[in-house]
């Protein structure tokens, strides 16, 4: 069978064939979500190099570790929360000589999060061209510190649930839901800057 | 009666839409009289909406065939003879 055969294979079915050595069918399932991975890592390292790595190294380690692959989660959750792991020892292997760790608490306190407020046009993004808008996203997202990011980029951008949130970063649920807030609220700060209504003073509510 | 305080520590609960009907109420019942907190709810709504229609970010051509170059020796080592 060709790889392009297995295109509308069932996942379970595929992990099944690649436990068996099928080197097909491993592919397919690489292929599957080698850009949803490659875009994970890219956002929770922040480094095009380090991605790459964690990439090739989750693939990798997903395959000689197949057989511990229980059957009753997703392959992609699986391979989410592999490649999660590799992009958090990268992001501490950079940072050792800093001094914030990633799994310092946080404060929570409530009132530095929100700064400014201004009301935004309906559809904001739609004053920027799909460049300018990917560079602004990223940009704001860049600027979160990995604690907050890393929640941010599962639960809104793959869109996992709290629960796998916590699961994949080794969090309770308690500090999953506290730094959403806090990422939510500062990506909200970031891109007011760009979106707020134009002619609206920033400040007119306060 | 909710404070602003309040609201901002539910916020992204009422955005999830993971509140009881109670809190739900309460809190639109502050919105609806507080236009600093409607701001932020929609605004953070925005946000949220924004990031989730991302375009997706296709693997750079090079990056792949890495990728494939490395499993298929991880591949041709794990095969039986």
């Amino acid at each position: 069978m060709t790889a392009s055969g297995l295109t509308g294979s069932d996942e379970s079915v595929l992990v099944a064939q690649a436990r068996q050595n099928d080197a097909l069918a491993f592919s397919e399932l690489v292929r599957r979500y080698e850009n949803k991975i490659f875009r994970l890592a890219l956002h929770i390292t922040q480094n095009r190099e380090d991605a790459e790595d964690v990439l090739q190294e989750s693939f990798l380690k997903a395959y000689e570790h197949l057989d511990q692959f229980q059957g009753n989660s997703k392959f992609y959750t699986w391979i989410v929360r592999i490649a999660v792991n590799q992009a958090l020892m990268k992001l501490r292997r950079r940072k050792t000589d800093k001094s914030v760790s990633l799994d310092e608490q946080f404060d929570t306190g409530e009132d530095t999060l929100v700064r400014e407020i201004a009301a935004w046009d309906e559809n904001p993004e739609q004053q920027f061209s799909r460049e300018e808008l990917g560079e602004i996203l990223e940009s704001a997202i860049q600027s979160l510190e990995p604690p907050y990011r890393s929640v941010f980029v599962l639960r809104d951008i793959e869109d996992f649930s709290t629960e796998e949130t916590a699961q994949s970063l080794d969090l309770s649920i308690p500090a999953v839901k506290s730094r959403l807030l806090r990422a939510r609220l500062q990506l909200r700060e970031k891109l007011t800057r760009h979106f707020k209504r134009k002619g609206d003073n920033a400040f007119a509510y306060l | 009666m909710l404070t602003c305080k309040d609201f901002l520590r539910e916020l992204s609960d009422y955005l999830d839409e993971n509140l009881g009907a109670e809190a739900r109420t309460q809190l639109e019942q502050h919105i609806a009289a507080c236009p600093n907190c409607w701001v932020i709810a929609d605004t953070t709504k925005k946000t949220i909406r924004v990031y989730k229609g991302m375009d997706p970010y296709p693997i750079p051509a090079d990056v792949e065939a890495r990728l494939m170059q490395a499993l298929e020796r991880k591949m041709a080592a794990k095969q039986p003879k």
